[in-house]
């Protein structure tokens, strides 16, 4: 292979003037995180709201659910983000189109309204099924103890089901924070984008790239230890994993 | 809201859209879901072999794909394809890769690692006699995979490899980022071209909510049709 490796590259100074590459692919890692982050706040608040309406009694609740769940999930994460950012604007009234478009930081928060709703369809399913799977009479002796149906939510059915659903749970929140590198189609500098910045100032192809694997996988192995340790404080004893 | 919605923009560019996009974007979805099965299910297999290195590097490999963004994945085999088409002709420079090519490879090579996933679930809900049924009808490993285990498994997985296969549709339109005219990338060409970005991003979204809607009721059907049977 006639390529000309240079692992040194890191530590030089980026034309961009923001210090050297190393500098330059760790903003993009923070931008990932900070993204990912607000995403997840956005997708898990909606995702439970939805998810407990496609559970509740009421045919309406949960047919809205149903179609809140289809409609987010039929099209591509990109196609959503491109909706949100060139096509919202247009078709608001004139101020507001505006508005949005002067908006400082635009990328960032389209970014994270899209991907926040796009992946809140995901957790509002994964909490039906975790709904789901708790025995019937759990409803039952909380309805027979005279709870009303918020009550049995609030303090019986979801504490339950979020504790079964943390495992699946988890991997979403790690999907989140890979496709926040879809949002480098509309203008996120996050790590994937600095880092194919950093190949195009440098011509170091492979070593950007290498950089910004290892990064992604570090985050991953936090985010998984993290989430055992978590998933251990919560378990419920003589419950699923509790002891 | 409609007011200035220009309609004939999207007449004007369907054959485009469809006869270039859609056609791209269909058969990168089919040939990456054939080229991702067949990975996939070597992958699937090398993990649950008795060898503890093939299973180790089966492993190793489908969760370093799982964990890095498409995106990503698409930029570095842009960039390694030409060097492994290198390496394998072996030629004095790196080989030009058209673009289908290019994305080709990295859809089928991402891909496997979520289908091998689907279809060690399938193979481990086989149970343990089917094989052992096999072994002492005297036939020999890749026999018993060939025609008992995996049949089988692949029938009990259809609904979840059919459902992936919808991801992955959607996923194509990733390719974008390498400027690729795709459908949406055809879309983004005429709606840069003519200033038309409402109407034809609203018509993409459409086309891939329709067919996404359509593929996933019949995998729902079908569903419904193999629980039935059981």
């Amino acid at each position: 292979m006639n390529y000309h490796w240079n692992w040194r590259i890191f530590w030089e100074p980026a034309p961009n003037g923001t210090g050297t590459y190393l500098d330059m692919l760790l903003s993009g890692l923070v931008l990932t995180i900070e993204t990912a982050i607000c995403a997840w706040i956005i997708a898990l608040i909606t995702g439970s709201i939805v998810g407990v309406m496609r559970t509740l009694p009421s045919k309406t609740a949960s047919r809205i659910g149903f179609l809140y769940v289809e409609f987010f999930r039929n099209m591509p994460l990109l196609v959503q983000l491109f909706l949100w950012f060139f096509v919202l604007p247009e078709i608001l009234p004139r101020a507001w189109g505006l508005w949005l478009k002067q908006m400082p930081n635009a990328p960032f928060f389209t970014a994270t309204i899209g991907l926040g709703l796009f992946m809140s369809a995901r957790v509002a399913e994964q909490l039906r099924s975790g709904i789901g799977a708790l025995p019937r009479g759990q409803k039952l002796a909380a309805t027979a103890l005279g709870l009303t149906t918020a009550q049995t939510y609030r303090y019986v059915l979801l504490p339950m089901a979020f504790r079964i659903i943390l495992p699946p749970l988890t991997s979403e929140f790690l999907s989140t924070i890979k496709n926040t590198s879809v949002a480098i189609t509309i203008g996120l500098i996050e790590l994937t984008a600095e880092a194919r910045a950093m190949q195009e100032f440098s011509f170091q192809v492979f070593e950007a790239f290498t950089a910004a694997t290892v990064l992604y996988l570090l985050v991953n192995v936090v985010v998984v230890i993290a989430m055992r340790f978590v998933e251990r404080g919560l378990a419920v004893p003589g419950y699923i994993t509790g002891k | 809201m409609f007011a200035n919605f220009d309609f004939d923009v999207i007449r004007r560019s369907l054959g485009y859209l469809f006869f270039d996009g859609m056609t791209f974007t269909l058969t990168l979805t089919g040939l990456a879901t054939v080229g991702a099965l067949v990975f996939g299910t070597l992958l699937a297999l090398m993990r649950l072999s008795n060898s503890r290195l093939m299973g180790r590097i089966a492993g190793v490999y489908v969760d370093l794909m799982r964990s890095l963004p498409l995106v990503l994945v698409i930029f570095w085999f842009y960039f390694l394809v030409p060097y492994i088409g290198q390496w394998v002709t072996g030629s004095s420079r790196p080989v030009r890769v058209g673009a289908f090519t290019s994305s080709l490879v990295t859809f089928i090579l991402f891909e496997a690692a979520y289908f091998s996933e689907i279809m060690r679930a399938g193979i481990q809900s086989i149970s343990k006699g089917q094989p052992a049924a096999a072994q002492a009808l005297g036939l020999t490993y890749s026999q018993t995979m060939r025609y008992v285990v995996l049949p089988q498994a692949f029938r009990n997985m259809l609904p979840v490899l059919l459902t992936q296969t919808i991801v992955l549709f959607q996923d194509t339109s990733l390719v974008y980022v390498l400027s690729i005219p795709d459908f949406l990338g055809a879309a983004s060409k005429v709606a840069q071209r003519d200033g038309r970005l409402v109407e034809m991003y609203l018509f993409a979204a459409v086309v891939y909510f329709a067919i996404s809607c359509v593929a996933s009721f019949g995998v729902r059907r079908l569903q419904t049709r193999i629980a039935f049977v059981h």
